[in-house]
């Protein structure tokens, strides 16, 4: 029993971080119907940032962390401006390759700029864990959850009570009918990679407080999953991604304590293909009917 | 009020609209008639600036709208009701005006505005928690006209407002359209029912294949041999 709860809690635990970055996925793909493949790379940005903020410019963690929340907000403007805003016109296939040439680009430029060997993350967490009997929950997983829900329960009010956040949600309805409306939809997209990638910045804290390695293709793998969790919950929907985001940091741990470890992967990536092949709109997602 | 000169819009190589050129008066309802592929959407999403404009110009209010962007075109006061409604499908009624009203600051006419649609159309009233794609086509249409009021227009653009209605909610829309044209709001009325729209209008222009073929007033175009031959459907 005390493995089931354990194994639960590291499952809420990591996928509260997938939670996070799925998020960025699925408000990117909501309004521009792209998927944004230098997502998971953003991690990256945000990881290497605080590597340079500590140990080259000496700043204390918290700052090195919250600049590098902020540095990531940065990269996901500048990469919607140079790489997707010219292509907005153009054949989706387009944006998508470039989607994963922006990638390339930036694992290729750490490549170059921190070389391939792993830096350790220098945040160092030393707050005992929590022990319940049996259980035991590190402050690392309460500070993951805890950042999570919060973060997650902000972001849904004010998609649904801001104006802008209102006005979000119709741009990625009817990008046409939001301009006779009277909404700068420029605007609008460029505030959801900031908010998007403000969420990865904030996700690359959190992975890498629990897994301290920094490297040019940490990003990859995390980014992949977080993507199939927002296509689990049903992508372009906001409680999707979360909820995909934690089912599947869940059904990763369960396999890992009872099936196999090297198993993992498969069965994240299994789960993909039933939930495609059953129903393709995802868990929370509304199959599109078009009424002429 | 409205000033078009010499339009010419392309989709490719397509020449969609051949230099068509009509104006519209502040006070008026002005139809623009024709069949499918005349022209008549386009011309609206060119004036919306959804198509760019090849060569030509279009002017509000003696105001050149070339360099506008599409986006602040409701800010200068024109609303455009567009085809097929594009009413926010997962959005709820209220939430739907509250995007017509996207352009205003002042809370207090804002609020007056929502009770002036909710008596055009009492049915959204009962409907305001609703999600808009779940309204019938009527309703949403109903919608898409109160959502585009809520800018508080002087110039109101419909494409098509009675496409797929049943006859009786037509003649409910068309109702409401001189309603609003009687409170003061100019009308632009795109039409392929072309009977309807001539009743209501104050002037007309026919369009076919880019071209306008003839204008006048309403009354000289229901009685045009020619135009009740093709588009009224009476000998």
């Amino acid at each position: 029993m005390s493995l089931f709860i354990n194994q639960l809690i590291n499952g809420i635990h990591v996928g509260s971080i997938y939670a996070l970055i799925a998020l960025g996925y699925t408000m990117v793909y909501g309004i521009i119907r792209l998927i944004n493949f230098a997502h998971g790379d953003i991690l990256m940005v945000g990881a290497y940032t605080v590597v340079v903020a500590i140990g080259t410019l000496g700043l204390s963690p918290l700052a090195a962390i919250l600049i590098s929340i902020v540095i990531c907000a940065l990269f996901g403007i500048l990469i919607e401006k140079v790489a997707y805003k010219p292509l907005r016109n153009s054949p989706k296939i387009s944006s998508l390759i470039t989607a994963i040439g922006v990638s390339m680009l930036l694992q290729n430029l750490a490549l170059l700029i921190f070389t391939p060997t792993p830096k350790p993350y220098p945040v160092p967490l030393s707050v005992a864990p929590l022990n319940l009997g049996d259980i035991q929950i590190s402050f690392i997983t309460i500070l993951t959850f805890g950042v999570s829900i919060v973060i997650m329960m902000a972001l849904q009010t004010f998609v649904t009570t801001s104006k802008a956040g209102k006005s979000m949600r119709a741009v990625s309805e009817d990008m046409k009918a939001a301009l006779l409306m009277g909404i700068n939809t420029d605007n609008t997209i460029t505030l959801t990679f900031a908010i998007g990638c403000t969420l990865a910045g904030i996700g690359s804290a959190l992975f890498c407080l629990a897994y301290p390695s920094v490297s040019p293709t940490m990003g990859s793998l995390p980014g992949v999953k977080a993507f199939i969790a927002a296509v689990l919950g049903g992508i372009g929907v906001i409680p999707g991604a979360m909820l995909g985001g934690f089912l599947l940091g869940i059904a990763e741990s369960f396999t890992k304590a009872y099936i196999s470890s090297q198993l993992s992967d498969a069965v994240v990536y299994g789960i993909l293909i039933i939930v495609l092949l059953f129903k393709p709109s995802g868990l929370l997602g509304k199959s599109v009917r078009e009424k002429v | 009020m409205l000033k078009v000169v010499d339009l010419e819009v392309y989709y490719g190589a397509i020449k969609a609209l051949k230099g068509i050129s009509f104006h519209v008066n502040k006070g008026e309802i002005v139809t623009l008639i024709g069949a499918n592929g005349a022209g008549k959407t386009t011309t609206l999403n060119s004036i919306s600036a959804l198509v760019p404009i090849k060569s030509g110009s279009v002017s509000f209010m003696d105001i050149d709208l070339k360099t506008l962007p599409a986006y602040q075109r409701i800010y200068k006061g024109i609303a455009h009701v567009p085809e097929g409604r594009r009413v926010f499908a997962r959005m709820s009624v209220k939430e739907n005006l509250e995007m017509g009203a996207y352009c205003r600051k002042d809370k207090a006419s804002l609020n007056r505005d929502a009770q002036r649609v909710y008596e055009h159309f009492p049915r959204l009233k009962e409907r305001r928690n609703q999600l808009a794609g779940t309204l019938s086509g009527g309703e949403q249409q109903m919608l898409a006209i109160g959502r585009a009021l809520m800018s508080s227009p002087t110039l109101i653009m419909m494409d098509e407002p009675s496409m797929g209605l049943a006859p009786i909610l037509v003649s409910e829309i068309f109702h409401i359209i001189q309603d609003i044209n009687k409170q003061g709001t100019t009308v632009l009325l795109v039409e392929q029912n072309a009977t309807m729209a001539l009743s209501v209008a104050d002037r007309g222009y026919v369009l076919e294949t880019g071209n306008v073929v003839i204008e006048g007033t309403a009354k000289e175009l229901s009685n045009n041999p020619e135009i009740k031959k093709a588009y009224l459907g009476t000998a």
